[in-house]
Formats: structure tokens, sequence, C-alpha cells
């Protein structure tokens, strides 16, 4: 090996712990990107194998009651490649183990196999026997909520008559990922299953026999989508069906595309922003190691070492330490990466797994931080290499101080002599004392970013569930309710309050901008669940005509109030008419649009309707009007609030507190890794007036003050700059994060900063340990012969 | 500490032998492992400073004249052999109590002034003062040795000279019973080594702080009352001048 290679495993054996730290700071940016895009392409990959393995269908419609004859018609229109006919009816379920009726969704599958589209991934026991009519199979979140096994019999109460089925089965099916029940924004497995029974079985338990009421399309590649829609909605509209629609509407696509979207968001912004904090910390520091290196880039010169060698020598050094961060960081991230995906498979119960390493972000990112670290040398060693080798070798001349505001006599007065060493040498150096508090002020900013996410989720919560809604309960009813029915709901056993309300589906449409979504008819003076503003948390009025919409839907359709929103009604009424936009509000979750519950019904021709009742109940007597409402045929579900607070905890607050918990490593990481190589760095530099503190009688402790008041005094701007970054890096991440399904309140709690200020205190107070160490293996006897 | 009162400057001229020493050491040895080679640094050396005395400790480079230096300024640790400060047996001290020896007790002044950059001279004395027991003001150290007009300055505003002059008033600001000068003219021209000699001889005769110069320049030894020379670790030679030359007598 040639010597100078020597040199350079020596010089990197002798900094090791430099090199680690810089290597760590380098592998958590790498790690950091490398994550999060395998476990979003593993995840992209995951779902659309999933959906072309299990032939998820392209386009859906559902009807009241189509003649099984009517299926080769749709199959004979141009374009379309696969019809599958079904039955799906809704039904209240009697679970023996839980006292809340449970809604559940009957799904027809042919008495013999597969169905061809949206085909089940059949997890437990088998297909239905042909011509059973009482097996069932179910969806396994369902089976796990309720712990049912095969041959388990279940009840449901079906057109009013109650039946009895025996599980035979246990699935999942790509049309339901996400299973959510009809009002409800978060899957809630206890609460609402689906069931897949024979097509005879359930023709003859919701009385179409010889018809179906849903229809699932497979289109040929290239098919105008929109024009067979309409051919579609042409053929059924006789019998109620014009609602036609994509996949992209489809409730559970659409819910797994907001999820990834939204993992987009943060497997991007965030790494992203980790990456370039990190590749910037590599930077600064680096270019100060070089910058102490000036008497040995002499020395090599001296011997007749040409720029270029000495250059390259250095480079290498660097490269090493990049290969290791980026060796450690492509370990971490392959087993993030992978522990993550599993994460989210798990969570979206995916039968299979495509884990596929991002080698591209792992290549992109390694480039990042190469360059950063390369860019942060070169400056350095081309400054030192035009020395000549003669004044590179002699130490740099001491640093002219100046007097400067230290020196006023007010604040002499308490500043002793080591504070004033520190003051002064981040005065001398302003540039490279704000690198410092720029690198730690990012690193703390990351970590208030990670925290803060927790705060977003509780505030939601508290917003959403407690702020906006009253209710304790809500009640889910079979077909739409007359008037009588209130009366009747309010006799049942611990109700106080109920207030109907109803939801029509719709399309919203504003030239070319459209939204599938629903109306939510509500009455004027409703007070369990009004329009609430969380923009100025206040409820908004519901006047009698025109529609008040949530700001994304305004934002999506490109409308502002004044406007008026073109609505095509999708159940039978097949209405079509414009509205007044009388009012925006903001909300965090969905994309509500709501109307006069009186005006929506007179529009629809029906009086007194309503699908759906907000409660209020006593809480003694939960249990006995569980139990009349079981016993009730017209109501299919009672969703208690807390049940939904859960559920949207479990859903949205897991996935996102293991992220959470990934950046406040990595951010510690980072404070760790800048103030252990800055404290570092200073002892090289300062190392013989630290001994010569040491001869004169300076104790351990003092000598120790001395280094670390520089660093502990920009670290305490760093912090406090932290905040503020934090601050800037939450709004910055909270409009990055919109979509469709969510918004993510922009609030950090006040003790969110302390826990990141005091997790980055504990991580530089660490380093400095692990320097100061150093001060106690000063040579002093050096000292008094050798200058520098 | 403040066995230097007034009485006793005023007295210094009645120096004599009669008095106790400060520092003594019996019979040290030092020997430095590196790898399998043994050096002896010290053979059996025994060496004494007295109050109010100057000595110069001369010898050639490897004599072990710094070796005995940093024993004796509680940096270093003898391999066998005792030293004593006044009646404390320091050899054997922890590092701590050594650490808190050189603050209350030891002067030093460095062949390189090892000066604080960021502070002024004023504040280079300062921070010596700050942690001392019994120091005089910052401003008379730096008056004794003729730099108080540039106490606002910093090192790199002082030329070398002034830089050990400000090292000097550092070193006897809190007022040590010992002054340790290594080298302390190695890195300055003749004229400038004068005054420097100046400053430590006039620290010697008004504060009465007994002095020890090492150098390798015989002609320093004439400011000395004692000269000792070390050779090969090894006391080879002690001289008493009868008279002091004053540092302007002095030719190199």
């Amino acid at each position: 090996m040639k010597a100078l290679n020597l040199k350079l495993l020596r010089d990197l054996w002798h900094v090791k712990g430099q090199v680690i730290a810089v290597a760590l700071v380098i592998a958590s940016g790498i790690a950091t990107l490398s994550m999060a895009l395998t476990t979003l392409e593993s995840l992209q990959k995951t779902s659309e194998q999933y959906y072309s393995d299990y032939n998820f269908a392209d386009a859906f419609v559902s009807a009241v009651r189509v003649p099984n004859t009517f299926k080769q018609r749709l199959e004979a229109i141009e374009g379309i490649s696969l019809v599958e006919t079904r039955i799906k009816k809704y039904a209240s379920l009697d679970m023996p183990d839980f006292n809340e009726p449970v809604m559940g969704l009957l799904t027809s599958i042919p008495d013999q196999g597969q169905p061809r589209l949206n085909q089940l991934a059949l997890r437990q026991g088998r297909w239905i026997a042909p011509g059973a009519s009482d097996e069932v199979i179910v969806n396994e979140p369902f089976a796990e909520a309720h712990n049912l096994k095969l041959s388990d019999r279940i009840s449901a109460v079906m057109n009013g008559k109650k039946r009895y089925f025996r599980i035979v089965g246990i699935a999942l099916s790509p049309e339901y990922i996400y299973s959510i029940s009809p009002g409800s924004l978060m899957p809630d497995d206890a609460r609402y299953g689906i069931l897949w029974a024979g097509q005879s079985s359930l023709e003859a338990a919701f009385d179409l026999k010889g018809a179906f009421n849903d229809v699932a399309f497979k289109f040929d590649a290239v098919s105008d989508h929109q024009a067979l829609l309409k051919q579609i909605d042409m053929v059924l509209e006789p019998y109620g069906g014009r609602n036609s629609y994509l996949r992209d509407d489809q409730i559970s696509y659409w819910f797994v595309n907001n999820e990834i979207q939204q993992l987009k968001t943060t497997s991007i912004i965030f790494p992203v922003i980790f990456l370039l904090v990190s590749a910037f910390l590599t930077n600064m520091v680096l270019s100060r190691m070089i910058t102490n290196e000036r008497e040995q880039i002499g020395l090599l010169k001296a011997f007749g070492y040409s720029n270029l060698q000495v250059g390259a020598h250095y480079f290498k050094m660097v490269l090493v330490m990049c290969f290791v961060g980026a060796v450690i960081g492509l370990a971490a991230g392959a087993y993030l990466g992978q522990a993550n995906t599993e994460m989210y498979a798990e969570f979206f119960r995916f039968p299979l797994l495509v884990y596929d390493f991002s080698f591209t972000s792992f290549i992109a990112s390694s480039g990042v931080s190469v360059l950063a670290a390369l860019s942060g040398i070169v400056g350095s060693i081309a400054r030192v290499v035009q020395l000549p080798p003669a004044v590179a070798m002699v130490p740099p001349s001491p640093d002219i101080y100046h007097k400067s505001f230290v020196d006023t006599p007010y604040i002499k007065h308490w500043l002793d002599q080591p504070t004033r060493i520190a003051v002064r040498q981040i005065i001398r150096k302003p540039l490279r004392a704000s690198f410092t508090v720029i690198g730690i002020a990012f690193a703390v900013g990351l970590m208030v970013l990670a925290i803060q996410m927790s705060d977003a989720i509780k505030y939601l919560g508290i917003s959403f569930f407690n702020d906006a809604q009253r209710q304790d309960m809500t009640m889910a009813f079979y077909e739409n309710q007359k008037q009588e029915a209130l009366y009747q709901v309010k006799r049942l056993p611990g109700v106080i309050e109920a207030e109907p309300f109803r939801y029509v589906s719709v399309e919203f449409i504003n030239g070319t901008k459209t939204h599938r979504g629903s109306i939510t008819g509500l009455e004027s003076d409703a007070t369990l669940q009004p329009i609430y503003d969380t923009y100025s948390e206040q409820v908004v009025a519901l006047p009698e005509e025109g529609m008040v919409i949530g700001s994304i839907l305004a934002e999506k359709l490109n409308i502002g109030v004044g406007d008026r929103i073109y609505v095509e009604f999708l159940d039978k009424s097949g209405l079509r008419r414009d509205y007044p936009v009388v009012g925006i509000f903001d909300t965090f979750i969905g994309l509500p649009a709501y109307m006069n519950l009186k005006t929506l019904n007179r529009e629809l021709g029906e009086v007194g309707q309503y699908f759906m009742l907000n409660l209020v109940v006593d809480s003694q007597h939960y249990d006995e009007l569980y139990k009349a409402v079981k016993e009730s045929p017209a109501i299919t579900a009672l969703m208690t609030k807390q049940s939904l607070l859960d559920a949207f905890n479990e859903t949205v607050a897991e996935s996102m507190l293991v992220f959470m918990f990934i950046f406040i490593v990595l951010s510690s990481i980072l404070v760790f890794g800048v103030s252990y190589n800055m404290i570092r760095i200073s002892l090289s530099e300062r190392g013989r007036e630290l001994a010569t503190l040491r001869v004169l009688g300076f104790t351990k402790g003092e000598t120790s003050y001395i280094l670390l008041c520089e660093v502990g005094l920009l670290t305490l701007i760093g912090l406090a700059l932290g905040c503020f970054v934090g601050w800037g890096l939450t709004q910055l991440l909270g409009y990055a994060f919109e979509t469709e399904l969510f918004r993510i309140p922009i609030i950090i709690y006040p003790h969110t900063y302390s826990y990141a200020v005091i997790v980055a205190i504990i991580a530089s107070v660490m380093s400095a340990l692990f320097v100061v160490k150093r001060i106690h293996h000063l040579d002093l006897i050096e000292v008094l012969k050798t200058k520098e | 500490m403040s066995e230097i009162t007034s009485n006793q400057v005023e007295n210094q001229d009645s120096l004599s032998t009669e008095s106790k020493p400060v520092l003594h050491a019996r019979n040290l040895t030092k020997v430095y492992k590196t790898g399998e080679v043994e050096v002896k640094a010290l053979d059996g050396v025994d060496f004494e400073v007295f109050e109010h005395e100057m000595v110069v400790l001369l010898g050639q480079s490897g004599s072990g004249k710094s070796t005995l230096l940093n024993i004796l300024g509680g940096l270093d640790v003898a391999t066998s052999g005792e030293v004593y400060f006044k009646d404390r047996l320091i050899s054997s001290e922890s590092k701590g109590l050594l650490t808190s020896f050189r603050r209350e007790h030891v002067g030093f002044v460095f062949q390189f002034y090892n000066l604080i950059p960021s502070l002024t001279a004023l504040e280079n004395v300062a921070l010596v003062t700050e942690i001392a027991k019994n120091p005089i003001k910052p401003e008379e150290a730096l008056e004794l040795v003729g730099l108080l007009p540039r106490k606002d300055h910093f090192p790199a505003q002082l030329s070398g000279g002034e830089q050990q002059r400000v090292a000097i008033a550092r070193a006897i600001a809190k007022q040590p019973e010992i002054l340790l000068c290594d080298e302390p003219t190695g890195a300055l021209d003749h004229e400038t080594g004068i005054l420097v000699l100046e400053a430590i001889e006039q620290v010697n005769r008004e504060l009465g702080t007994a002095t020890v110069v090492i150098t390798h320049n015989t002609s320093v030894g004439g400011i000395a009352d004692r000269v000792v020379t070390l050779r090969d670790g090894k006391v080879s030679d002690i001289h008493t001048n009868s008279n002091r030359m004053s540092p302007r007598e002095l030719k190199w």
C-alpha cells in the first residue's frame, strides 16, 4: 500500500469518532429517503399487484332491481370486456359477543367458486358449496374483530326477516381493503362487516329472483371510460341505475389512494428536508475538518506531492466517510423500509406483499450526500493548497480579535473571562457560528415537526369528534323513515334527544370539474352535529335555501360563495339541479356539503324523510338501548361516537406514530452528529489553548467549560431558532399534507417544543460527554515546548 | 499563600541560604518508556530553590532540564524520588491535587507565551486572577512588566516580547510562591529577550517570588543567584554567583 494511503487509514482510525458521527449524519439522510420511498413504491406495487391479481373491476354501478337478461345487453356494449352482476344489500347482524348492533353488507358471489371480478383471497376455509343457501364467507378484519371461526353461526336481519348463516370461509377482497359503512369516515371492523353469500341464496333472501342490483365491469384497455359509463347508465336507467362510476370513485380504492397519497407527502417532503439538512451538516463539518489539516497539507506539498494528489487524498478520506455512511444508510433504510412496508401491508391487510427496495432513492440520496460532503471540502482544500508549503506548515497566525458589544461595560461586568473567550470566538467567526446554529436549528426543527404530528392528530380528533359533534350515538336505518319513527326512537330507553339527517349520493359538477360525494341534509336548528368551521371554531348557520360546502370541495370544484353548483342526484330520483353556494367552511376530514333537510326532501319530492339520527343518550341506559335496537328490524346500525373516535385513533394515529418515532430518532442522531463534530473540531483547534489553561491550574471542569461554552451558547441559540424552524416546517408540511380525505391541522402544543428541546439537549450533552473525556488526556507537557 | 508580605519584599536584599527551600527534590529519577526503549531523563537529581531565590537551570537539549521543571511544576510525575513544596510532599499527590497546587502556588511562563488569542492582555491576566485566592490586580501585574498602556490589545496586536511580558504578568498576578520559566527567551531576538529577562528579574526582586528559569543559553546564568547545570539527567555543576548581573549586562 502506498504510504499516503496508509496515512489515510491511520488518520481515519485516529478520528474514528468523527468518522462515525459524520457517517451517521449521512446515513440518517440516506436511510430516511430510502425507507420512505421503499415503503411508498412497495405499497404502490403491492396494491397494483393485488388489484390485478384479484381482477379488481374498472367500473361499478348499483341499481334497484335489474332483470338478469340485461346482463347480455351490458356485455354487448363495445369496450366492456367483462360484466359481473351481483346482489349487494345491507343487513343488520346480531353478534352474540357484542351488545351494539352491527351493520353487514351482503354481497353475492357465484353459487360455485370465484367471481370473475373482485375475486376473493380466501384466507381460511372453503368456497360456498353449490346450492348451500346458509353458507357465508366473511371478511377477515370483521372475523378477527369478533373472533369468528369457521363453522360459527351468525344471524342477519334481511328484508325484515332473521336468517342464520354458517361461516365456511374467511377472505379478503380488493373491493373492501377499506370497509367503511355508509356515513362513516373510518373503517370500524367491529361494527361493519362484509359477507359473501351465494347468488341464489341472496336472490331468495332479498326477493330478487332472476335479478341483480349491482354490477362490476372490466373495460378494454383502450376505451373511452366516460362514454362507457354513459352507455351503462342508459341501459340501466329504467331500473334505478344511473350512477355508474369508475374505480377512482370506488370508496375503498379512493381511501387507499388517499392514504398512499398522504404517505407520498410524508415520504418525499419529510425525507428530502432531512436529506438536505444532513447534507448541509456534512458539508459544514467536513469543511472545518479539512481546515484543521492545514499543516499536514503543507507538509505533503513540501515533500513534492501535487495539489491534485493532496486533493485526491482528502477526497478519499471523505469518500470513506460517505461510504461508511451509505452502508449504514443502506442497511438502516432497507430494514426500516421493510418493517414499514410490512406494517402498512398489515394495516391494509394486503394478502400479498411486493417488497422492492428503492435503489433509485438510495443512489439518489447517496449521491446528494457525497456531493454535499465533497463540496464541503473542495473550498477548504483549495484554500489550503494555494498556500506555499512553508506558510501552510506554520500554524495560522493568531486570529485577530476586536472589541465588540461584549466590551460594553454592562455586559463586560457579568461575563467572566472564559465566557468572554466563547463570545469573542462566536463574533470572530460569525459564518461558522451561524452554520452551527442553523445545523442545530434544523435538526431541532425536524424533531418539532416529527413530534407535532401527534399534536395534529390529537387536535384533529378533539376538533372533529368533540368540538364539532355533540351526539353520543348515530343511528342508521335500513330505509328512509317518516316523522313517526322519530317519535318511536325518542321513546326508546335512554334516548334524550334525537335529530334526523340524511345523506344523498350526488355528483357535483362545475364545468369539467366533478366530485362524486354526498349531500348531508340537516335541520336548520341542528345542534348535535352542526356545521362546524374548524378555522373559526364556530358553528356555521345553515339557511333554508342553498348549500354550505367544505372549503376543499369548493377548491376542487373551483367554486365560491354566490356561485351555483350543479348537482346530479344518484338516487332513484335522478334529479339534476343547480343550487347557490351560500357558505364555505373549513373542515379537516372529508369533502362535506350541507343542505337544509326540509329543502332537500322537498327537492326529492319526499316529506319528512331521513336516513339517520343523531342521539343524545343517557349513559346508564346504553345496554337497554342496544337490546331494543337489535330487536328492531328497521335499524341497521347504532354507532357510538366513542367507537368512531377509537377507530380514528387506531387508523390514523398508529401509522403516523411509527413514522414519528423514526424521525425523532434520526433527528437526535443529527443533533448528536453535529454537536459532536463541532466540539471535537473545536478541541483540535484549541487543544493548545486548553492545555495551557490546565497547566495554569484550571481544573478539568473549568477547562471543559471553556471548550463547551462556545458550542453550548450556539446550541442554545440553535434550540430557540429550531423551535421557529419547526414551526415553519410544520406550516409547510401542513399544506403539503392536504389530501381530499384529510387536512392536517397546523397546531403545535407548547410541550412539543419542550420535548424536542429536551431530546436535543440530551443528544448534545451526550456528544459533549464523549469529547470531554479527551480533555483528560490533553498533553500538558507538549504545550510547553511545541508551538501548535 | 500570603507569606510574601511587604516586609519581606522590602527585605529582599537579605536573601540568604538560611531561608527555607520553597521547593526541593530528592533523588529524582524519570524513565520514559517508548515501546521497548527506555530513556532515563533524570537520574538521581537533587534540587532546591529557596524563597526569593533566582535559579537558572542550564542544560543542552536532552539534558533533562525540562523534565525536571515539569516534575517541579506538578505537570509530570517522577518515576522515583520525592518533591516537597515547603513541607508538603507533592510527588505522590493525585492529579486533582496537583492541579490545585499549580493553581495556587505556581506561575508558568512558556517559550511560546501561550496567551489566549481571544482575550486582551488585561483579560489574559484576569483569566488567572479570577480563579486565584490572593491575586494582585491584573492592572498592577501589567504595570510591573511595563505593559499597562497596552492592556486592551489582543495578542495578535502585540510583539513577541510584549506577549511574553503579558505571560509573565499572567504568571505572577496570583502571587505564586514559585515562578517557573521554560526557555522564556527561546523564541525571541536578543534585544527583546533582554527585556523579558528584565521583567522576570524585576518580579523576582520586587515580589520576592522564587524563580527558576531554564535555558540552554549559558550567558543567562549571569542573572541568577545560583546556576544549576544538568547533563544526561544528572546535576553536573552548581555555581553560586556572588553578584547577580543585571540582564542589560548579559552578552550572547
